[in-house]
Formats: structure tokens, sequence, C-alpha cells
């Protein structure tokens, strides 16, 4: 895909995101907004997937360890064919395939069931240390959120991918700099996140994850890298391109009412049409 | 052979190398415990399918979730203190919850543990893995049983979890006869007056007291429960309905464990007494295992006279 159609696929994952949180009216708008752009690029262009076949061994695999950001992970998953997006308006209802959280067991094309913070790095792993084992070449790509990264066990299993220079494994950081009590830097600093992940023995970039040229070019130089796996650390907007919601930590666990739900979709509209 | 001492935890090495033979797809993980786990065995057979982790548990758990749903079997090893208590979240979340085929493998449960003391002596983590959605707990009792187990982990798909102890215990079932079935109990010995049911290092303690009641003219059938969840409760409710009186022995907190899962299962079904054996809503201590065994009264002779209070 190009830079303009991934552009105009991430405006149909943004209206998915918001549709699916209005409907359920609980969930997470803001990081799944942030980080848009960087499931939009995972699916529609970096990964080795086939919606037809979300369970071939071959695959590559993703593990969204920052799960709160689930509307994200559905609506991508949606718009790329593995269920309809017109489920999305499900999300979080009693009897709803689409848990609150990613559950592996009953959504297609989610790898790992996740959510509680800091333990989804750990399982990615496990799937790359598992390609390297079984020699395999499929690649594991693994969304964190940088509040999450407060958790410890991010760090045990970044140790061990360095350990293991596990080249086959990328992290992408969503450091959109906002979490439930704050920004991230008031609540208790991950600053200088590259330099930690550079300590525990990985390759480091340093991008704006909004911006698809960044995000294209990073993916391309963890691809070449060997002998190491590759953080990414994405800049991102919160609640990017919904106006009320840009950069506010109020909404990184709220839904929009009916009057704001139409506010954001018009706002994703006018996004949309910018690029025609 | 019978009446060898062996303990539990060598049992699972033993057990990992013989399967590890038959079965690529069989991987080991420890948390830099592998010398006191004894998966050094495997280790030392298989030393691309053995993974170190090191001191982060959360972490192992994580990584062998990961690996199974790659089509690896892992066996995640580590201290039960460690596998059940600390990793408890990951072990629920991450493996529980999406039903993975992760097998833990927990050595050093129970006060057994000895010198180390009270803060690597596990006496929670039966009740704690019994609640998690479709966990199944074994807890064998003898080398036999052990190796049966993790045999049967292995071929069975599902998370598992696995307790084996520190402690040199007696071989009390003949390996040329002994048919190992999750979530089947074992009649080891008949009586009429009472029932013991054990799980664990205590059932040949219990064997030993069944055989002191017997010489006060008392007769006590031994059950040996080596699965906790799924429960046989067939085999519980005949219990309480041929000698209509229970006493569950463990080497476990009594809150939770053993006695909790026998006591539902009775009260539920055909109410009889049922005293509760085992280590009593306290933390244990530093001194030798065998010490420690009978100061908490979980020998045959603890047992015994436990037995004797009570009626």
């Amino acid at each position: 895909m190009n830079k303009l159609e991934l552009q105009k696929k991430a405006v149909e994952v943004r209206k998915g995101i918001v549709t699916g949180v209005h409907s359920a009216k609980a969930g997470h708008p803001g990081g799944s907004l942030s980080a848009a752009d960087i499931f939009t690029y995972l699916y529609f262009e970096e990964m080795n997937i086939d919606p037809a076949n979300p369970k071939d061994e071959n695959r590559d695999r993703f593990v969204l360890s920052k799960g709160h950001t689930a509307p994200g992970l559905y609506s991508v998953l949606a718009n790329r064919g593995y269920f309809p997006v017109e489920d999305l308006k499900t999300l979080r209802h009693t009897g709803s395939y689409l848990q609150g959280h990613p559950d592996m067991k009953h959504i297609p094309g989610v790898d790992m069931s996740s959510g509680s913070l800091g333990q989804g790095l750990s399982t990615a792993v496990g799937m790359a240390l598992a390609a390297k084992m079984s020699g395999k070449d499929y690649r594991t790509y693994c969304l964190c959120g940088d509040g999450e990264i407060q958790e410890g066990q991010i760090w045990e299993a970044a140790m061990f991918a360095g350990h293991r220079k596990l080249d086959n494994l990328v992290v992408i950081v969503d450091n959109n700099n906002l979490q439930i009590d704050g920004s991230v830097a008031d609540v208790c600093s991950p600053y200088p996140i590259d330099e930690k992940f550079k300590a525990f023995n990985f390759h480091v970039i340093n991008i704006n994850g909004n911006d698809f040229d960044e995000i294209d070019k990073a993916f391309a130089e963890a691809k070449a890298t060997k002998g190491m796996p590759t953080a990414i650390i994405a800049k991102t907007l919160k609640g990017k391109d919904v106006s009320f919601m840009e950069n506010q930590a109020s909404w990184h666990g709220k839904a929009p009412n009916d009057e704001e739900y139409a506010i954001a979709m018009e706002d994703l509209r006018k996004v949309g049409d910018a690029l025609c | 052979m019978l009446g060898d001492k062996i303990a539990t935890r060598d049992s699972y090495g033993n057990a990992l190398v013989e399967l590890g033979k038959e079965h690529d797809n069989l991987v080991v993980l420890d948390a830099d415990l592998a010398e006191a786990t004894k998966t050094v065995k495997f280790r030392n057979a298989f030393p691309d399918r053995h993974i170190d982790c090191g001191i982060a548990e959360a972490n192992m758990m994580g990584i062998a979730a990961g690996m199974s749903t790659a089509g690896f079997v892992p066996f995640a090893s580590s201290f039960a203190m460690f596998a059940a208590g600390r990793a408890f979240e990951q072990v629920r979340n991450a493996i529980g919850y999406p039903k993975l085929n992760v097998k833990i493998g927990a050595t050093h449960a129970g006060i057994s543990v000895g010198e180390d003391g009270a803060t690597h002596q596990c006496n929670e983590d039966i009740a704690l893995m019994r609640a998690i959605p479709g966990m199944v707990v074994i807890n064998p009792a003898d080398d036999v049983e052990a190796r049966a187990a993790v045999k049967a982990a292995f071929e069975y798909y599902g998370p598992c979890y696995l307790r084996f102890g520190r402690l040199a215990v007696p071989t009390i079932n003949d390996e040329a006869t002994y048919k190992f079935e999750i979530g089947k109990g074992v009649e080891l010995r008949k009586g009429t007056d009472l029932t013991i049911i054990a799980t664990g290092l205590p059932v040949s303690e219990s064997l030993e007291a069944a055989k002191m009641l017997e010489a006060d003219g008392i007769s006590a059938q031994v059950i040996n429960i080596h699965t906790i969840k799924p429960l046989d409760k067939d085999i519980v409710i005949e219990a309480a309905k041929s000698t209509g009186r229970i006493f569950t022995v463990e080497e476990h907190s009594i809150i939770g464990g053993l006695g909790s899962a026998v006591s539902e299962c009775v009260a539920e079904n055909h109410p009889a007494k049922v005293t509760r054996i085992g280590v009593k809503d306290v933390f244990g201590e530093s001194g030798p295992a065998k010490e420690l065994l009978k100061k908490y009264e979980l020998d045959a002779e603890g047992i015994y006279k436990q037995i004797k209070a009570s009626l």
C-alpha cells in the first residue's frame, strides 16, 4: 500500500475505534487512536498474514501488550477482513466475542490474550524464541504502552530478548506520553525510553509514530537488523484526529456520548476528505 | 522399587528426560533453579531444549505461554512459592485464561522445604491454582506416581500444575501394576470406621497412621487423591457414605487445598464430618524437614494423634 492508501485506511480504523467504544459505552479510545497508524501499517503493509487462514503456523504474530487498546486492534482486524466491521458495534457487549481485552480463543486474528499490563511482551518473546527453536522465519511484533513499561516484567522480558539476540522480535512503544493519572513523566517517568532498551541490548529507533514515512523506514530497518531485537519508540498523539480527545489524559478510558460521537465522526470525515 | 526413598522433584527431572527422548516439542524452562528443581537432568540431556530465564518467574510463565501457541509443550519450573505465588497472575491471565498447553512444575512445596524457612515454604499453592478455571492440579505421593503424573500431564492438552517435594519419600506404589489417571483417586487401604484422604508427601505417613489406628482396633480406609482438581467426587462421596467420617491430610494450608475440596464435595453431596489435617493457617519456619513434619504433626505419629483426638 502506498502512503495515501495507508492514511485513508487509518481513518477507517479510527472510525471503527470510536464507533466501537461509543457502542460499548466504555473502553479506551485515546491509546487506540494514538496507535492507529501503527496498527494500520502492521496489518496492511508489514505483517505476513492471511485473514482467511488466521492460524497459519508460519504467519507473523502480533501481541497487543497494552491490551486495553483492543478497540484499535479489533478495528484493524475487521478492516483487514478477519471479521465484519459491523461487529465492532458489539464491543464489550454481553455475549459478544469482542471482549474488553484481546481474547485469542474467540477472536479471529488475535494471536494472544492480553490486557494485564506488562505481560504481553513475555508472551511475544516466547513466540519469537519458538520461531528460532523450530527454524521458522515468522516475525513477532509487540505493541507496548509508555505507561505500561512501568511494569517490571517488561524489563525481565527485554533482558531475555536481548540476551537471546531475538532479531525476529520488534517491540513498539506507543509513546503518547499520557496515562490515566496524567503525564507519564509526572506519574513515574520511564524516560529515557530509548536508552533503557539500548541498555537491554536492543537496536533502538526513534520515530514519529503518526507518520507513515517514518513508520515504513523504521520497520525496514528493524527487518534488516540482525543479532539483536529492535525497539521502535514511536512518539504519538493520544486521541489523534478526534479534536476533543487529542492529548487529553481524560480520554484514556472513557466513551464518547452520542453528541461527542457525532463530533468525532465528523472530525474523522474531514481528515478523510482532506486526503482525497 | 517399593520402599525406596526418592524425592518427587527427582522423579520430575527423570520423567522429563524420558519424555524428552520421545518428544521433540517438549521444552523445559527454569528460573535459575535447575539444580534444585532437578530439571538439570533435562538440561544435561537436551541443552538446546532447556531455557533458563534467569531469576524472573513472571517472564518465564509468559515465555512458556508464547511458546505453547507455536506448538511447543513447555514445562515451566520453579519452587511452588514462585511458580504459584509470585507468578500467580501470569499463570492465571497468560496461561489459564487462554487455556494454553503449559505445564507448571512446582517443586519445594510445603514445609518439608526445611531449613530455608517460611519465605520458601509454600502452603498456599493448591488453593491458588485450583481457583483458576480449567487448571488441573496434581500432587503426587511418590516416585512412581510422580513420573506417571508428568507423562499424563504431557499427554493432556491444557494448563496443568504439578506439585513436587524436596524431601525423599518412600515409594508406595508398585510400578508394574500402578495405573495413573488424571482425576482418579486411589484406594490404598480398605477400612470401615473412618477414611483418611491424603495427597502428596503425607500419603505414606497416612498409611503408617492407619496401621497405628489398626493396633487400637480402628479400621481406617486410606485414599490417595493425587489430582486435587478435577477432584474424584465419586470416591469421596462413596467414602462419606461408607465410613461417614473423613480426615483429610495434606502438606498445605487447611484453607483452600485438599481439605477444602473434600469438604465442599461432601457438604454438597453427602454431609459427613470432615477434619482437616494440614498446616493450620500459620507460616512455617526453619528446621530439618523431618523435625518440621513432626512439629506440625504431619508425620505418621502426628496424623495418628490428631485422628485419635478427634474421635
